[in-house]
């Protein structure tokens, strides 16, 4: 399946870009095993999702929980905590 | 109820004075933040921002007695001393109205998509989140 991906604030430079379609390999139906799966892409990918570094998520624009299911056309997003007001 | 994301700056006192019209109303409690020392970029999630806020407000007017509440926080560069962030809070009595806003201040910190970036000698840095504010807002649960 497929989702939608946005990358916001300190992750978005990194990475490089601001969003991008995905492809999921079977199995990947959670917020935290789409983290892994971008971990393992390589690349910029690697640092940015390490597990040692501090992200939220949220799922078509609803802030969740790592082990928040995710479906096909699903608007995932990742960023560092916010810092806003 | 009045919920914005805006480059622009906003009249504060305007803005109490329009929420403050029904003759029920007796208390208007009011938070303005605004930007420290240095030159911001304030980046957010347009479209969850909208709706993360509103969220807070539904759940605040859950728990204490908000007759009319505006939350208008800014985006995009900002200067020292600019206005960035407006909560106010009208009630029939100032417990509800101070209360309230305080709430909605602190989730906002914590729940709202917006990212600080500042603007320090030798370029810019992204702000880094504070417990505080984490513990600011769990203290409300």
């Amino acid at each position: 399946m497929k989702v939608k991906v946005l990358y916001f604030a300190s992750l978005r430079e990194k990475i490089g870009k601001d969003a991008e379609e995905i492809e999921l390999p079977a199995g990947v139906a959670t917020v935290a095993a789409l983290r892994r799966h971008l971990g393992g892409l390589g690349g910029v990918y690697e640092n940015s999702f390490s597990t040692k570094i501090l992200l939220r998520a949220a799922v078509n624009q609803d802030m969740v929980q790592p082990a928040a299911p995710i479906n096909a056309g699903d608007e995932v997003a990742f960023f560092p905590p916010v810092t806003g007001g | 109820m009045k919920v914005s994301v805006q480059t622009g700056d906003f009249d504060t006192g305007l803005e109490i004075k329009n929420i403050s019209k029904n003759s029920k109303i007796g208390a208007v409690a009011s938070f303005v933040g605004l930007v420290r020392d240095v030159q911001m970029t304030l980046e957010h999630y347009p479209g969850m921002t909208e709706r993360a806020i509103e969220k807070i407000v539904e759940e605040a007017k859950g728990r204490w007695r908000v007759m009319d509440c505006t939350v208008i926080h800014r985006y995009g560069v900002l200067q020292p001393n600019d206005q960035i962030v407006l909560v106010a809070v009208a009630s029939a009595h100032r417990g509800d109205a101070f209360a309230a806003c305080e709430f909605i201040m602190d989730y906002l910190k914590t729940q709202a998509p917006f990212w600080k970036k500042e603007q320090v000698a030798g370029g810019a840095r992204w702000v880094e989140a504070k417990t505080a504010d984490d513990e600011a807002a769990e203290r409300w649960k």
